[in-house]
């Protein structure tokens, strides 16, 4: 078990660096996967940072969260808001729209971590229900209901005017005192702020409140018995997961504009629990991958539809392309979530771990096979011990 | 303060209509080790319980020092400066052994609550070391990064007693720990125990193994369902007609 070793900050900080040469050459390198345009990559770093903010709760206290997707909504509908009244600069948009998320989520921790377990799970789900509920009906004029939270020509866009910043005939976009929030620039945006927010996260793992968190998930009774009130350090952890999902929710709103009320789902919920468990519950870059690899699957296969599957199937002979088309067409398209339940089925049965479990066991194999020295430094040594994190 | 540093008055626990603890009265000098014997049901688990703050008495007051400590939360007895061995280990699976005592540690530096997320090098550096210099006592330092939930049972319980020395407790409270144990392990512990009283920590120990009981102990409680029938020393106890009447079944120890 290597995991359980003290990591030295500097191999941190050579971490750092290989992940932030990964992620911001990632339009070069995406390029042959098709994968390659900015909405997509932005969406691989802000479900990232949801993502990472997760695992900060659900991976290192154990406690299962049904409910993040209210943060997510309660950053983009903040975000919008300051769009509207305040500016189009993302900065107080992306500070109000995650302050305002821990707030929330301190309101709702106060009351959900009350209880553990399924209980704790059930309660955030009633509450994140609760506000979705609320966004279409009593909460209307600050939600706009169905229709979703809309820029418009006429919005107050006070600190804006007051710089004589005036926005012409079309709709004014976010920026970041003129880099733009769509298009690659928008995806520089949120490239450096999940490096931020992994270099945070990063240090919250290392940490001695790091450390106790890891150990309230593994024996909360030891905990109690060692003088530690474990309340406080469950709530701080859910307070920043609940921030971490409220930066995610306003760059969804940076990067578009637009709040509705369906982001705060259960199905939204469900999702980044998915996530984190596909890439690898605990582990520290597995959220990130679950993230990239989910929303790359999701864009792909939703693409597919039943033109593109008979032109496919065309070789077969005509009666057994339209039968092999309809029976695959199950599968993608609008069906592509069946796809995902599948697979989700299949790692949660044969790699519990995750995605970050099957990288491990590769590394075992290839390194048992060769049997040469254990090379210390490398990547993949790198992700074998976060993987015997997330195994145990 | 009063010569002892624990002072359990009066005290009485009920489970509805079951009388576990009555009127038990229990004072340990510091720096003793105390054992409390008896039979199975007897009561000395509660009595435990009661102690560290899991269980609220009926009726009766315990003391350290001069501190009351009936009505505080678990984790606040632990802060004022008493630790438990459970009868069966309480330690983190999950963790490398090293973290299991630093964690611990970490408790004893820094209170119920505190936020550190940037990680202090010195402090780190000072608890690593406290941390495997625990571990070097108890044996375990080669073992260090493995995870304690793949220990045998003898390690995890010897890791536990790191864990609650690391805390240097005024007040040490042990509910069985050799039992499961190989005879090889038992005397092992003994050991360690004997070493750990030379430094002067009150103990209290609950035991049924008389071997470990007489090796270690100043004073001895029987506790017989629910109530303390003999208080004195080894050879007091040893000879006392009712102890053998209730706990020893006339067997000669």
């Amino acid at each position: 078990m290597t995991n359980t070793k003290i990591v030295s900050p500097k191999k941190d900080m050579i971490f750092m660096a290989i992940l932030s040469a990964v992620v911001l050459t990632m339009p070069l390198w995406l390029q042959p996967f098709g994968a390659a345009y900015p909405d997509l990559m932005q969406k691989f770093m802000i479900f990232g940072i949801f993502a990472i903010g997760y695992n900060i709760l659900f991976g290192l206290t154990g406690y299962l969260s049904f409910g993040h997707a209210a943060f997510l909504g309660v950053g983009s509908y903040t975000a919008v808001w300051s769009f509207k009244l305040l500016s189009m600069n993302v900065i107080p948009a992306l500070l109000f729209g995650t302050v305002l998320s821990g707030l929330f989520a301190l309101a709702i921790g106060f009351v959900s971590l009350r209880r553990s377990g399924i209980y704790f799970s059930i309660l955030t789900l009633a509450f994140a229900q609760m506000s979705y509920n609320l966004a279409y009906s009593v909460l209307t004029p600050i939600t706009n209901g169905e229709t979703g939270l809309q820029l418009e020509q006429a919005d107050p866009r006070v600190l804006d005017r007051m710089s004589g910043i005036e926005a012409n005939s079309s709709l004014p976009t976010p920026n970041l005192f003129g880099i733009e929030g769509v298009g690659y620039s928008g995806f520089y945006i949120c490239a450096a702020l999940m490096l931020i927010s992994f270099f945070i996260y990063l240090r919250i793992f290392r940490s001695p409140f790091g450390l106790k968190l890891r150990a309230i998930k593994s024996n909360q009774n030891r905990m109690s018995y060692t003088g530690y009130s474990t309340r406080p350090y469950l709530m701080t952890a859910f307070v920043i997961s609940g921030m971490y999902a409220g930066l995610a929710g306003s760059l969804l709103a940076v990067t578009d504009p637009l709040a509705g009320a369906e982001r705060m789902q259960w199905t939204a919920s469900g999702e980044v629990v998915l996530i984190t468990i596909l890439g690898g519950v605990g582990t520290l870059i597995g959220p990130l991958l679950g993230a990239g690899i989910i929303k790359y699957f999701e864009n792909i296969f939703s693409a597919f539809n039943d033109t593109v599957l008979l032109n496919a199937f065309s070789f077969l002979p005509d009666w057994l392309a339209h039968g092999v088309a309809s029976v695959v067409g199950l599968f993608v398209g609008e069906g592509w979530h069946l796809t995902l339940g599948l697979v989700f089925m299949l790692i949660v049965i044969f790699l519990p771990g995750g995605i970050m479990e099957g990288i491990s066991r590769l590394a075992r194999l290839v390194t048992n096979r060769s049997k040469s020295d254990p090379k210390s430094d490398t990547h993949e040594n790198k992700e074998k011990e976060q993987t015997s994190a997330g195994e145990v | 303060m009063s010569e002892y540093i624990l002072d359990v008055t009066d005290v009485d626990k009920n489970f509805g209509g079951l009388k576990a603890l009555s009127d038990i009265n229990l004072r340990v000098k510091e720096g003793t080790v105390h054992a409390i014997i008896g039979p199975n049901g007897a009561g000395k688990s509660t009595l435990l319980n009661v102690i560290v703050g899991r269980l609220a008495p009926n009726r009766g007051r315990v003391l350290l020092g001069d501190q009351v400590l009936t009505g505080k939360e678990p984790y606040e007895i632990n802060q004022l400066g008493v630790a438990r061995v459970f009868q069966t280990p309480e330690i983190f699976p999950e963790l490398s052994l090293l973290q299991n005592v630093m964690v611990p540690a970490f408790a004893k530096r820094e209170g119920i609550f505190k936020m550190n997320f940037i990680k202090s090098l010195f402090a780190e550096k000072e608890i690593l070391e406290h941390a495997e210099h625990l571990l070097e006592d108890v044996g375990l330092l080669q073992h260090k990064d493995h995870l304690a939930g793949s220990m045998s049972r003898g390690d995890k319980r010897r890791l536990e007693l790191a864990m609650c020395l690391g805390q240097q407790p005024k007040l040490f409270l042990l509910d069985e720990p050799t039992a499961g144990m190989s005879r090889h392990d038992t005397n092992r512990t003994i050991d360690l125990l004997k070493r750990i009283k030379e430094r002067g920590m009150t103990k209290v120990i609950i035991e049924h193994d008389m071997h470990v009981v007489f090796s270690l102990a100043d004073r001895i409680s029987v506790l017989a369902q629910g109530a303390i029938i003999c208080e004195g020393t080894p050879e007091e106890v040893r000879n006392d007609p009712r102890v053998k009447e209730a706990y020893l079944g006339g067997e000669t120890v």
